[in-house]
């Protein structure tokens, strides 16, 4: 089975390329019994879309 | 750059916002940038170079600029083009980069799982709630700033380069002397400690008494 340090680098570069079909088995395996990589796997899209915001200077824009 | 320069600079214009103008931010905005174009660049006389066409760019073209909110956004968005031309300039002239500090960076990694790869167990991700609302809240970007910052130097520059100035991957690994499976390896680093940092840093303290 995959362990955490894997299962979380397989989410991170699933951002930049398609997980092979066997990769991507091992880790749905794996998130549906780990809490701690299924937040993760919901944060990483998170920190991807803050980060294009911080450039775009969404920053400047907020609360305002 | 010098009063006389920025007095002949916005001479030229109209109504510049009130940062190129004030000393004070002035010199705010450019200690900022400058903090950012020594990690870029790895020198600080290139860094003071970049910084300096950047603000002269900036002021030349201030008629362009609508509004002051997005003053430091519109200034960095033209320093990260300098920035994009030093990088590509230093590559031609074959000033390599340090090598990545490989050794510190991966001591880190070791604390936040165990010795079999599985999280550690105050380290583990918890649930973020409605994160989608954060992105609209003046403190987050904040924090999210502070968390930027404190990513370790290699880190940084890497991370930077990718997801802020917005160098395409084969332009980062020969820039910076790495491989491609290198530049995987911090990037994803990177995320885990930013992921890390915006979880004790916002997401904890939310709604915690002090």
């Amino acid at each position: 089975m995959l362990n955490c340090k894997s299962a979380t680098r397989l989410v991170s570069e699933a951002q930049k390329r398609a997980l092979s079909v066997r990769e991507r088995m091992g880790l749905n395996v794996h998130l549906l019994m780990c809490s701690g990589c299924r937040n993760f796997s919901q944060q990483i899209p998170l920190l991807r879309q803050a980060m294009r915001g911080f450039a775009q200077g969404d920053n400047e824009k907020a609360g305002k | 750059m010098t009063p006389e320069e920025m007095d002949a600079a916005s001479d030229k214009t109209t109504a510049a916002p009130v940062v190129m103008t004030d000393p004070e931010l002035l010199k705010s905005l450019r200690g900022q940038m400058l903090k950012f174009a020594v990690l870029q660049l790895g020198d600080h006389s290139s860094a003071e170079d970049a910084v300096q066409e950047a603000l002269i760019g900036a002021l030349k073209n201030v008629a362009a600029f609508r509004g002051s909110a997005a003053l430091k956004t519109w200034v960095f968005a033209i320093l990260k083009n300098k920035i994009a031309d030093a990088l590509r300039q230093k590559k031609r002239l074959g000033e390599a980069s340090a090598l990545m500090q490989e050794r510190e960076e991966q001591e880190d990694m070791d604390e936040l799982f165990n010795a079999r790869g599985f999280w550690e167990a105050d380290e583990r991700p918890a649930a973020w709630g409605n994160p989608q609302e954060t992105l609209h809240q003046a403190q987050f970007w904040k924090i999210f700033e502070i968390c930027l910052e404190a990513l370790p130097g290699q880190q940084a520059r890497v991370f930077m380069m990718r997801e802020y100035i917005g160098l395409e991957s084969d332009e980062i690994c020969s820039t910076v002397g790495i491989s491609t499976s290198n530049l995987n390896v911090i990037m994803h680093r990177a995320r885990l400690r930013l992921r890390e940092c915006l979880e004790n840093s916002w997401y904890f303290k939310k709604g915690q008494p002090c």
